[in-house]
Parts: C-alpha cells; structure tokens; sequence
C-alpha cells in the first residue's frame, strides 16, 4: 500500500448558539438560515433545530435578529473577542 | 450529497449579479425603465441580508444636498481627496444625482436624520465641504429594498455564485455562469446585459486577528465581480489604489468617526491628542494614521470619553443598532466603555474598493464597462469615494442603461465551448477524493497578501509575491471540496487569487507613490504627476495575461486652482510648541 492522504478534523466553538426550547426549525422555520450572508447554519435532522455548522461567521447579526422566537445568540469568534 | 451536476439553462433580458446595495436600485430601476423585461436579481446570499448594509447604514458619507453642498464642490473635494486621478464626469454624474437618489429612498421608507424644520439634518465631517447625513434609524435599508423588489416584480434567485461570464463572438457580454452553493446544480444563464454589483473584494488581505472571516467587508464580498469582469475582458482601474481603513482592532469594524465626529468625538493619539484634523478617510488620512501608530505617541484610538453621557447614550444608540451592530457586545467583552476608555483602532488589511477608495471596474457615467453589454455599479465599480449613495446611484444609471440595450436587442448564441470549460473548472474540486481544503489554501494565500501586499509597499517583496501567487495557482489544482458550500470556498480562493496578483501587478506598474497609504512605494516616493498624472488599467490580453497600459485623466469639468490641490496633504495638526517637527513623508 502507498501512502495514503487523509484528511484532519479540526475542533471550534460555534459563535452561533440556539436555544432549542426556543427554535422552531422542526415547525418549518428557515428564517435564521435564510438570512445569514455565509450559509453557516443548518438544521440538525436529529433536533429538527437549527444549528451552526460551518466556522465562518462575521458575527453580523441578522439571525438573531431575525429569529421570530429569540432562539438564537451570537458571540463574537473567540479569535476576536 | 448526490453529485449529479445538473446543468440548469435559463434565459432574462438582464442579469444584476448581487442583491446587496446597487444591485437591487438597479434592478428595479431596469423594470422602470422598460416593464417589459424580465430582470433576474441573482445573490449569492440572500437578498434579504446581503452585502454591505446587510443590518443598514448609519449615515450616508456623500450627500449633495442643496444648501449645503452643490455637485461642483463635491466634484472638486473628491478630485482633490483622490489626489487628481479622477474622470470627474462621474463623480459629477453621481453629485448630481445624489439628492434624487436620497428623495428616491426617503419616499421608499428610508429614514434620514431631519431637523425641527423636517430638512435633512447635514453634518461636515470631510476636509472642505458638508456632506454627511446621519441614519440614526438606518437599519431597516434591506427591507425597504426588498419591499421595493417585489413590487416592481423582479425575479430573485438567491444561493448562487456566479463565476464567470459568458462572450459572444463579438466580445459583448451574452450571459452569467455559476453554481447553486447548497445543491451544486451548474447555471448558464443567458442576457442580453449584465450589472455587476458584486461589491468590494473584502477577503484580499488577512485581518490581523487571523480570523478569515473577520474582515470589514461583508465576507460574501471575496471580488467575485472583479475577476469576472476580469476574465470577460474588462478593463480595471488604479486597483492599486487600495482600500486599507482605520478600523476598531481585532472586531475589523468600522469605529465610526463619521456618526461620532459631527457629536464631539475624534481619532486620537495615545496621549488623548488630535493628531489629524479631518477623519474623512483618504490615503494621506490612512498614511497619518499609519505613522501615528507606528511612532512613539501610537497607537490610535478612537475618543469619546470626553462627551456628556447624553451624547454618549446616542452614539451608542446609532453604533450598537447599526451597520455592525455587535461591536456593543465586542466592547462590553473587552470592558471597553465610551464614557471611560478610548476604543483601540488599528490598520485594516488590504483590499479592493471603489466605495472607499478608487480601485474597482472602469465605468463611464452610464456605469458602462469597456465590455459592451456589461455594466458595474457599486463598491466594484471604479467611481472613487462613491459610499452606499454612489452605489445606489450607479446602480440606477446601471439598470437604464441596460434596459435601453436589453430592450433594443436579440439574445446572441451560447458558445458551448466556454460552457463546458467552466463547468470543468468549477466542478474539479468536488470530483477529487482528496486534496486541499479551500479555507486552508485562502488563509495561506492571504497570509502572503499580508506579508507582501500591505503598504509600504517594495519592489522585491511584490516580486517575490507573484511567484508565492502563482504557487497558490497551482495548489488551486489540488483543491478539494465535499459538498456544494466548500465548492463555493473553493471558487473564492480562486477569486482571492486573481485579485491578488492584480494587486500586485497593479502596484509594480506605477513607479511613483500616490494616495498617501494606498500606494506608497518605498523605492519610489515621490509623486511623479509628469508620468503618472493618469489612470492605470489592468486587463486580460490576448494570450491571457494581465496587460497594463495608462489612460489619461479626462479634462477637468470643475477646475482645481493650485493651492486646493494638495488640501489633502495639509491633514496633520500643526504642533502647538516649536518643537522639532517630523517629517510627514516616510
């Protein structure tokens, strides 16, 4: 066998946090993944919640703002804070 | 996912590449100006939240409004802030169009600072003239556009990232190529024109906190627009001229001496002192900035500690709901109060933007490229200093202008060819199963931008530069993505790569120093306005290879006298004492 090339999963702490008692993704809603500018947020399909999911968030803000249930938080990168 | 890369085709009169600030004025504008057509927004977000204004404005940084300002001041105060390297007939196209444009939004629903008497609340903040109108209540601008949208019954597709342009034999621009960055279906959509309104290329230099996405710039922002109109064959102007900001440290947002200057606040040094007497931002600000925080009274802050706790109150009302709402949260972190401690800035990375500075597509004052069929309005497109109401307003001479060509023409034949050879291209990451990730490959590509991009700039460190870039070039072969959002990163750190090596070509053919910061070359520095009082564009050649050549500066409409010219050399405080004073050039 030759080498072979394999890939390393890097951990980070997602700046995105839900409230899941609050989100209500597994209803239908897509605001929050609708609205954010790099698509980082998706739906969990093991929650039916929406979750972040990808490390590229620019802290911007309109998830929160516009989640109609208040479900959703944003930090600042820890790279930043 | 299933990779089963559909080819989607479909057909508009227009296509508006990005929904963010200029494209949605001018796709509205197209379908008022012919109703007939039919007019494709195409966003690579959500038009909803896109681009630069994705949570609103704060102020418009450029409004000529009568009483204050007149088209012909502002006119010579840009010329003079771009130190003369600007075709005046479109900043004076945009100046007097300007109040339109704010009468246009107002009417929409756009809320602008008024006084007691219901006129527009105006404030000075640039070197000569008044032009600064605040948005205390700025943060719903998306909303009303995308009411506005719908309304004049523009079709929107959101979630695609358009890559390339497509030519007809006649080199005229006949459509858009690009992806679908959650299902990966491929899109050849075909035009009679198209606006590019893709905004700045915000992703070109690494914020110093090393956080990719940390940047000032809306990050969806990466140049996507500047290296289609690249490839079309597009001329590109004084990319050199970059646009570097003084920002809050480590956050990257702006710290808003526009909103706070007219309210008592300024830049200031360690010791809490003014060092420059205007904070409209210009290269010779830029390069003031720079020294201060590179010299012995460094580094520069942002001070408000000063002001009554009233004032203080509305400047936290307008900085913490607007533009960049979570720099509340980033002070609150740091223990940063205004009323105590003054907020820490710093020097941005660098970047492309005619928004703020002067780099950007060439256009005329009907937002035409040098492509016939092809428009840009915006932050991409080069009208120096044009801020959200230029954009606004090239993006409305955008859409007439190509509604009256899209209404007045034939859809032209698809060249197959280029079809397949993009579709390759874009594809090639995701049928590799294994390789680089993109993330990796862009943040080692804009590390090198830092290390040798970043003013001053020098001879050899550019040259060692493009070697670095064309390296990159070959690792972009080796990219490899596992589903359709890392293809979309994967396209940008193609994108990032273009625009770094216009960086640097562009900065290698003007042997002088200009725009203060922008574009001081070490090894030149000395403006030279006998061989560079011109514009200097970038395009592909026949053999595919970036050309340079210099164009002139068209005659002046509004004349400068000779002791304006260099106002904006002149941005230093005088010291108090005789005290030796340092040189101001580097």
């Amino acid at each position: 066998m030759a080498f072979q090339p394999r890939s390393i999963a890097q951990f980070s702490e997602a700046a995105v946090t839900v409230d899941l008692d609050k989100c209500i993704a597994h209803k239908g809603c897509t605001v929050c993944i609708d609205v954010c500018p790099m698509d980082i947020l998706e739906i969990d399909p093991q929650t039916g919640k929406a979750f972040m999911k990808r490390d590229e968030c620019w802290y911007c803000l309109p998830c929160q703002k516009d989640c109609p249930t208040g479900a959703i938080h944003v930090a600042i990168p820890y790279l930043l804070r | 996912m299933s990779h089963q890369l559909d080819t989607r085709e479909s057909a508009y009169d227009i296509v508006v590449v990005g929904g963010g600030t200029a494209g949605p004025m001018a796709a509205i504008k197209a379908k008022e100006r012919n109703p007939e057509l039919r007019v494709l927004l195409l966003d690579k977000a959500h038009v909803k939240r896109s681009g630069a204004i994705s949570m609103g404005m704060d102020g418009l940084n450029n409004a000529v409004v009568p009483g204050y300002a007149t088209p012909e001041q502002y006119t010579k105060e840009i010329t003079i802030a771009n130190d003369g390297i600007v075709d005046q007939s479109t900043v004076y196209a945009y100046a007097k169009h300007s109040f339109t444009t704010i009468e246009q939004l107002d009417r929409w629903g756009v809320k602008f600072e008024k006084d007691a008497n219901g006129d527009y609340a105006m404030r000075k903040v640039h070197h000569m003239g008044t032009y600064v109108l605040p948005m205390p209540e700025g943060h719903d601008v998306k909303k009303v556009l995308y009411r506005q949208l719908k309304r004049a019954r523009v079709e929107i597709t959101n979630r695609i990232i358009a890559t390339r342009l497509l030519t007809a034999a006649d080199g005229s621009v006949n459509g858009v190529m690009g992806f679908d960055s959650r299902t990966a279906d491929f899109h050849v959509i075909r035009a009679k024109a198209v606006i590019l309104a893709c905004g700045a290329a915000g992703r070109l230099g690494l914020p110093a906190s090393g956080y990719l996405m940390g940047t000032y710039e809306n990050p969806t922002n990466a140049g996507d627009g500047y290296v289609m109109a690249y490839h079309a064959g597009a001329e590109l102007a004084n990319l050199e001229c970059y646009q570097i900001n003084p920002l809050i440290k480590d956050y990257n947002g702006p710290a808003c001496a526009y909103v706070a200057g007219p309210l008592g606040g300024y830049t200031a040094n360690s010791r809490g002192e003014r060092f420059i007497e205007c904070d409209y931002w210009s290269g010779q600000m830029m390069l003031e900035f720079y020294q201060e925080l590179q010299g012995g009274n460094g580094p520069v802050f942002l001070k408000l500690n000063h002001l009554a706790e009233e004032t203080i109150q509305t400047i936290e009302t307008i900085l913490h709901s607007n533009e960049r709402p979570s720099r509340g949260q980033f002070h609150a972190n740091r223990g940063t109060d205004y009323r105590h401690q003054m907020v820490e800035m710093h020097i941005s990375e660098i970047g492309f933007c005619s928004g703020h500075s002067a780099s950007g597509v060439h256009v005329n004052a009907r937002a035409e490229t040098t492509v016939p069929g092809l428009y840009a309005a915006g932050d991409m497109a080069a009208v120096p200093h044009n801020y959200m109401l230029g954009a606004f307003t090239y993006g409305w001479f955008a859409g007439e202008s190509a509604a009256e060509r899209a209404s007045s023409r034939d859809f032209t034949p698809v060249d197959a060819e280029q079809v397949a050879r993009e579709r390759a291209r874009i594809y090639a990451p995701l049928l590799r199963d294994h390789g680089l990730p993109a993330l990796q490959v862009e943040y080692k590509l804009r590390r090198f931008v830092n290390d040798y991009l970043q003013p001053p700039k020098v001879t050899r460190k550019y040259e060692l530069a493009l070697e670095r870039f064309a390296e990159i070039g070959e690792d972009l072969g080796q990219l490899h993505a596992r589903d359709a959002h890392e293809l979309m990163r994967c396209a940008e750190a193609s994108v990032i790569r273009d625009c770094a090596e216009m960086a640097a070509r562009a900065s290698l053919f003007r042997t002088e120093s200009r725009w203060g910061l922008y574009h001081l070359r070490v090894d030149y520095p000395e403006r030279n306005d006998a061989e560079w009082f011109c514009h200097a564009h970038l395009k592909k050649d026949e053999s595919g290879r970036m050309s340079h050549h210099k164009r002139p500066v068209e005659p002046y409409i509004v004349p400068i006298a000779e002791q304006e010219r260099d106002a904006y050399d002149r941005l230093r405080v005088a010291p108090k004492a005789p005290a030796e004073k340092t040189a101001a050039t580097v």
